[in-house]
This record gives C-alpha cells, sequence and structure tokens, in this order.
C-alpha cells in the first residue's frame, strides 16, 4: 500500500504501519551514522544529553556527498543499518520513533523496534541522486568536524521508502524473497 | 624507453575518480535495462524504474550516483619499459585522488588508521594495485568501492577436495549473506586459486571486467553461468525486496594454486560497479 506520513512520527501512525507499504514521508529527519550513534552512545553513557531530541523522531543512517553551490545535499542514500544495530535498541528505549537505511536489523533491535511501537524503514540504496531530490533543507546541528558523518537535520518532501519491520514485528527481508525462491525447481 | 610524467598521472587519476562516479559504464547500463525487463516482481521493476531515474539524475544535475563515493582502487599495469619522472609515482596517484574527490564534489569515506579512525578528508590514501606488463604504456584502472557490498565480500581457503561443488556453495553462501546489504542487483566478482592474497586481488579485479563478457576458459565460464542463474533463484531481489534479478553478472578470474589448497575470494559489489580504464 502507499501511504503519506509526517515526520516526526506519532505511535498511532507508526502502528497503522505494515512491512512491504511504500511511504512518503515529509516533515523533518535527522542523519545519524556509525561515528555520530557511538558519540551519542558515549554520552548516554556519561549521563549527558543526546545533541537532538530522539522522541517520535526519524534517524536516517545516512552520510551525504558535500552540496555544490545553491543545491542543499549531496547524494544521500541509506547506509547499512546493522552497524548501528549495537546503538540503536537503547535510542528505541528512548522513544525513537523510527530508522530508515537499508539491509538486516539483529534481533535485538527487531524485538526493541515492537517493544516501543516502532518502525524501520530501508530506502533504495545506491539511489543517492534520486532521493536527494526529496531532500529541501539540511544543516548540521551536531558533531560538525566528524564531516560527511555529523548529525543532519533535513526537511524532507514525499522522501520514499519501504517498511521492512513493523511494529508487530513483521520483517519483509524475511518473507520477500522466499516468495520467489526458485532453488528447489 | 619511454619516459611519462607523473603529473599526467594525477590529472588522469583525477578524472577517472570524478568520471566514475557520475555515470556507469555502458556495459553496466546496459545490463540495469535487460535485467529491468527480467524482473518479475512489481516492486522489482520499481525498484528498476528509479534506479534508471537515479542514473539520469546524477548526470543530468551533477549529483554521484550513490553518496558511498568508495574508497579509490586502482589496477596499473605498467608497461616495463615506461620510466616515470616529475616525481613520486604513488604520491602523484594520491595527488589526483586529493584532486578529484574534493573538486568533484565526492564524499571523503577514508579514515587514516582502522582503529584510531580520524577522517584523512580527502579520500586518501588510494589501494593501488601494480602489475607490470612487456610494452611502454601504462593502462590504469580506477574502480571506487562503497563499503555496504565491500563488507560482505569473504575469503574461503577451501580444500582441494571441496572441488568445483565447494566454490559453487562458498559463492552462493557469500551472495546470501550479503542480501540486502549489498544493494543489489549485484555484480559478484570470484577468484579462484592462487594465495590468500592472491585470490583476493583477482576477485576485485574481476568485477572490472565489462558485464555480459565472459572468461576464456571454458570449464570457468560454465561455472558463471551457472552460478549467475542458480543466484537469481535465491529470491533476493532488487534492493533485497524479493524478486528475480538478485545478480547481474557473476566474473570469475583463476590462477594456478597449491597442491594442498583451493583458496576463493569472493567480492561482492552493488549495481553500483564503477570502473574507468585510461590508457597513458
Ligand atoms: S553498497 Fe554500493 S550502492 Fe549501496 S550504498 Fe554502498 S556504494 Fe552505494
Amino acid at each position: 500500500m502507499n501511504k503519506e506520513i509526517q515526520a516526526p512520527i506519532s505511535a498511532e501512525v507508526a502502528k497503522e504501519l505494515n512491512a512491504g507499504d511504500m511511504v512518503y514521508i515529509s516533515g523533518t529527519i535527522y542523519t545519524a551514522r556509525d561515528a555520530a550513534h557511538k558519540r551519542m552512545d558515549e554520552a548516554l553513557s556519561e549521563g549527558k544529553e543526546l545533541p537532538i531530541d530522539v522522541k517520535g523522531n526519524l534517524i536516517y543512517y545516512m552520510g551525504p556527498s558535500p552540496a555544490r553551490e545553491g543545491r542543499p545535499i549531496g547524494s544521500a542514500g541509506p547506509t547499512t543499518a546493522s552497524r548501528m544495530d549495537k546503538y540503536a535498541p537503547k535510542l528505541l528505549d528512548l522513544g525513537l520513533g523510527g530508522m530508515i537505511g537499508k539491509g538486516k536489523r539483529s534481533k535485538e533491535v527487531s524485538d526493541a523496534i515492537v517493544r516501543n511501537g516502532s518502525v524501520y524503514f530501508a530506502a533504495i540504496g545506491g539511489a543517492g541522486a534520486l532521493l536527494s531530490k526529496a531532500i529541501v533543507e539540511s544543516e548540521v546541528i551536531a558533531y560538525d568536524d566528524l564531516g560527511t558523518e555529523a548529525i543532519r537535520k533535513l526537511k524532507v518532501e514525499k522522501f520514499p521508502a519501504i517498511v521492512v519491520i513493523d511494529s508487530k514485528g513483521n520483517n519483509l527481508y524475511e518473507t520477500a524473497d522466499k516468495l520467489y525462491n526458485k532453488e528447489k525447481e | 624507453m619511454r619516459e611519462i610524467n607523473v603529473s599526467e598521472v594525477t590529472e588522469a587519476v583525477k578524472k577517472m575518480c570524478i568520471d566514475a562516479n557520475y555515470a556507469l559504464s555502458d556495459d553496466m547500463k546496459k545490463a540495469l535495462e535487460s535485467a529491468r525487463s527480467e524482473e518479475v516482481s512489481e516492486l522489482g521493476k520499481q525498484i528498476f524504474a528509479q534506479l534508471e531515474e537515479n542514473l539520469a539524475i546524477a548526470a543530468s544535475d551533477q549529483i554521484p550516483i550513490c553518496q558511498d563515493t568508495g574508497m579509490a582502487v586502482f589496477f596499473f599495469k605498467i608497461g616495463q619499459d615506461v620510466h616515470f619522472t616529475g616525481g613520486d609515482l604513488n604520491q602523484a596517484i594520491n595527488e589526483g585522488v586529493k584532486q578529484g574527490y574534493t573538486e568533484g564534489y565526492l564524499r571523503k569515506s577514508v579514515v587514516g588508521d582502522p582503529l584510531i579512525r580520524v577522517n584523512t578528508k580527502d579520500n586518501t590514501p588510494a589501494v593501488v594495485h601494480y602489475e607490470i606488463v612487456p610494452g611502454d604504456k601504462v593502462t590504469i584502472t580506477c574502480a571506487p568501492k562503497g563499503f555496504g557490498s565491500e563488507n560482505m565480500s569473504r575469503v574461503f581457503m577451501l580444500k582441494p577436495a571441496d572441488g568445483e561443488e565447494g566454490v559453487k556453495e562458498a559463492v552462493l553462501r557469500a551472495v546470501k549473506d550479503a542480501g540486502p546489504n549489498a544493494c543489489p542487483p549485484m555484480v559478484v566478482g570470484v577468484g579462484i586459486g592462487g594465495t590468500f592474497e592472491k585470490c583476493a586481488e583477482m576477485a576485485k579485479e574481476a568485477l572490472t571486467r565489462p558485464v555480459g563478457s565472459h572468461s576464456d576458459k571454458e570449464h570457468i565460464r560454465a561455472m558463471e553461468e551457472e552460478l549467475l542463474d542458480r543466484i537469481n533463484k535465491t529470491g533476493i531481489g532488487p534492493a533485497g525486496l524479493g524478486g528475480r534479478m538478485t545478480a547481474l553478472a557473476v566474473n570469475i578470474n583463476s590462477y594456478a594454486t597449491h597442491i594442498a589448497g583451493l583458496p576463493v575470494a569472493v567480492n561482492i559489489c552493488c549495481h553500483v560497479n564503477r570502473h574507468v580504464t585510461v590508457t597513458l
């Protein structure tokens, strides 16, 4: 099913999403990848505040290429989500609304998604030029020294993504390939 | 003896880094087009349409095809009658990478030390493979490599008794483990034989062979075709969201090996399989 949703995302909307839904996300989302997650995790261990309020927000696992003059951002597709698996459950338990990335997640992440009524979306990997067209504003708001890995606040309009793990724990990656598997034939 | 000033190498490297990241080679474009027509899943077809649109936007708006513009990998085939002048060849290559990644608005994705992990901010150093060949030409292939797929690559030190079946199982294992992480449809580079490091290098170089070309060894060609067919029965599909077209090609390079061994390397690449070759 095709759905248009707003970010930040409410718990009610997240609950309505099902693995396999194609969504178009509009609103504000935040980027963070490996190095930013490591820093956020260290901040939490030291009892410090996070640079963003994660409640209801979507984190996009993405590090863009540099923007040309007059453009908000460069190429901007998803990075492999599993590298953030170590950090994601903690953020989900703090109320993170959802994550956008590509690739499989661990059981711990999937459990945390169910426990918190959250959601994991995949954006099409390797379509960074196309996806950048859905990003209308971009601003570095923390960890500037990390370059491409800094935390950015993005304004997106109809950013295309697919629900992979929904709040019920359904996982599109675990079911989709079976439909087309012909190895036994 | 032919003299080549290393500044020519810097210029060529700079241009190749940029070109590779803004447009795919014709063989890759053709392979994507024909894969689109062979895809059976509706979502898969939509994904192919998006990938085509992505390539068109990359060219028209000058946005890199993928934000992971890779670690810069080079294969240098240097004629033995060539003499490089004007400086250090390795430095000249890295200078080209630095200029290309800076002036080309490419992402700087390299950290100077694998454990301390501070970004070098110019995407250097490159990974360079040198080979000395007859003649007085220098052939350079630039293949920026993204790490979503690189991370899913494997080396298997098989036993001779594992034979052809063992090799096929290893390749299929690597592809299935990679799944959606490697941004399918993939190109699968395989190196069989040699030593531990030789098979890995062959697998990487196999990725730069045109998609659709085949090994000139009959038994290897048969294995390329069979493996592609079997990979495209796994159902992983475009973006790992289910479908037929999980891979566009399996390219295998092979070499002599030791009586006690059967090394196999599988270097997985995504649909953004970038490579540009020039001859100086
Ligand atoms: S695996 Fe390839 S297509 Fe996917 S993000 Fe990395 S470089 Fe881009």
